[in-house]
């Protein structure tokens, strides 16, 4: 069933009766050649891709609970590619190509919105450090400019420029960053997915991982045994769990972010605007809502709700840079389970066990990865080779010291990302 | 949540840093070892053993037992054991 404007006329026309589930509803099978454990967005990308780049179709995506209903529905849907080091500036730069072509790949309405992703700076050493970024972005292929004061305020004139500590002195445009909806980009890639003929299980959660002589040979699932030739962890914030069912320990601890969204409101805020006071950043939704966070609560949590005082910096950031949005009530909040590595970078990469692999630590950044990471991790699983835009993704990296990818600069240690 | 010290009694969170796992530290020159107290984590979803720091307090470096699933506080200690 493809989607169209002629489509969606026909439809309302005759009752709306046409329309079909978006994928099937298979009975997991006894084997596959690649089980994916995980139904988010990267899981739900890398079947795509496999299927799509590699013709692989005897897949499955075994989920816990439902599609979407992790990080990828429960995220600040912001989509940009304005990383700085080696690494992870040409994943992140082919993440977001291919975010450009999704829909029409897909056919499926992600409601991609390029509507421009402005970092402010508010003293000479932050752009300086913003011009040195935009350079890398530029180096890289993608877009950024350097707008002054005066251009920052004809395109944010809602931001308070009058006040002393944090003036705002100008920021970064990177035109192509922007948002999505993100509850679509699971739905979308599902649906792409099983139509391709991967099959999609959901309600189905891996109890264990059968290893053999070092190398994995199926799960253990609530809805039985299934033989694999290949497993991936695909499981972000839950990625410890699901790693130790084989035996392993991850670099990751996870930890909780809180974000926040308000009552529904008129078009005022156009683009993805942040704040370099500390970590704040907002954008509205298509329905109205202000989506807003700011860090981390820093310890470790499973909980999917922070504490009082990462609440009360990310509006105190919030009224500081634009105190109009005082009188928006906040009407909800939550929190989600970030996976977090040393350096802040992701892993994409084979594990010790031989055909397990891992797609994990993806911090606070995972929702603009979901494309780039589907497609670097079905490169990986479908030839045993890391995709160009993955190399550096390395799991063994933090062992090894050399290659990590510490964009703060803070040093790759727990709990400074 | 809130942490009760054993110097200071029971304080806001505000006053407190989360200072990673509680490990036992290798000794001797690198190895795998140093690589897992480094690096890897268990990661629990469950009890977990940790250090915080009350630097806005008596600024003792803290041993805490928490649920991370709940935020309950299981128990709190000095991580020098009441050493001096």
């Amino acid at each position: 069933m493809r989607f169209s404007g002629l489509r969606v006329l026909k439809e309302g026309l005759t009752g709306n009766r046409g329309w079909k589930p978006h994928w099937r509803d298979p009975a997991p099978k006894q084997a596959y050649d690649i089980v994916i454990i995980g139904g988010g967005g990267h899981g739900l990308a890398t079947a795509f891709y496999l299927a799509k780049e590699h013709g692989l179709r005897n897949v499955a995506v075994l989920e816990k609970g439902y599609f979407g209903g992790g990080n990828v529905g429960r995220n600040t849907t912001i989509v940009r590619a304005n990383y700085f080091l080696p690494g992870n500036s040409e994943f992140y730069s082919h993440s977001l190509r291919l975010w450009e072509g999704l829909e029409q790949e897909l056919n499926y309405n992600v409601m991609h919105s390029q509507r421009g992703l402005i970092n402010l700076f508010h003293s000479d050493g932050q752009r300086d450090a913003f011009v040195r970024r935009g350079n890398a972005m530029i180096n890289q292929g993608d877009d950024a400019e350097l707008l002054d004061r005066d251009a920052v305020r004809r395109q944010l004139p809602y931001l308070d420029f009058d006040q002393a500590r944090f003036p705002i002195h100008g920021g970064l445009l990177h035109r192509r960053g922007g948002t999505a909806r993100h509850d679509a980009v699971a739905w979308g890639f599902a649906r792409a997915a099983s139509e391709r003929g991967v099959d999609l299980i959901q309600n189905c959660e891996v109890t264990g991982i059968d290893v053999e002589n070092g190398s994995v040979t199926g799960v253990q699932t609530s809805r039985g045994a299934i033989r694999a030739r290949k497993v991936a962890i695909v499981t972000a914030g839950r990625s410890g769990q699901v790693a130790a069912l084989a035996g392993l320990r991850l670099p990751i601890e996870s930890h909780i972010l809180q974000a926040f969204v308000t009552e529904g409101l008129k078009p005022v805020i156009d683009n993805v605007v942040s704040f370099g006071m500390g970590h704040f950043y907002i954008s509205q939704s298509d329905k109205g809502g202000l989506v807003f966070g700011g860090d981390l609560d820093f310890y470790p949590s499973y909980a999917q709700r922070g504490n009082l005082p990462t609440k009360e910096h990310v509006m105190e950031a919030a009224m500081t840079l634009m105190p109009m949005i005082g009188k928006a009530r906040v009407l909800r909040s939550w929190g989600g389970i970030m996976d977090m590595t040393p350096d802040g970078s992701p892993i994409i990469d084979r594990s010790d066990i031989g055909g397990l692999y891992l797609d994990c630590g993806w911090c606070y950044g995972g929702f603009k990865a979901v494309p780039g990471s589907g497609f670097a991790l079905a490169h990986l699983l479908a030839t045993d080779r890391p995709h160009e835009s993955a190399v550096g993704l390395r799991l063994n990296r933090f062992r090894d010291g050399i290659g990590l990818m510490d964009e703060e600069g803070t040093g790759a240690q727990h709990n400074l990302h | 949540m809130r942490l009760t010290c054993p110097n200071c009694g029971e304080r806001d969170l505000r006053e407190f840093t989360y200072r990673g796992a509680a490990l036992d530290r290798p000794e001797g020159a690198w190895s795998p070892a140093w690589d897992a107290y480094l690096h890897q984590r268990d990661n629990p979803a469950g009890a977990s053993r940790e250090h915080w720091w009350h630097g806005f307090g008596c600024s003792a470096f803290l041993v805490v037992e928490r649920d991370t699933r709940t935020h309950d506080i299981l128990s709190v200690s000095l991580a020098s054991g009441g050493r001096q």
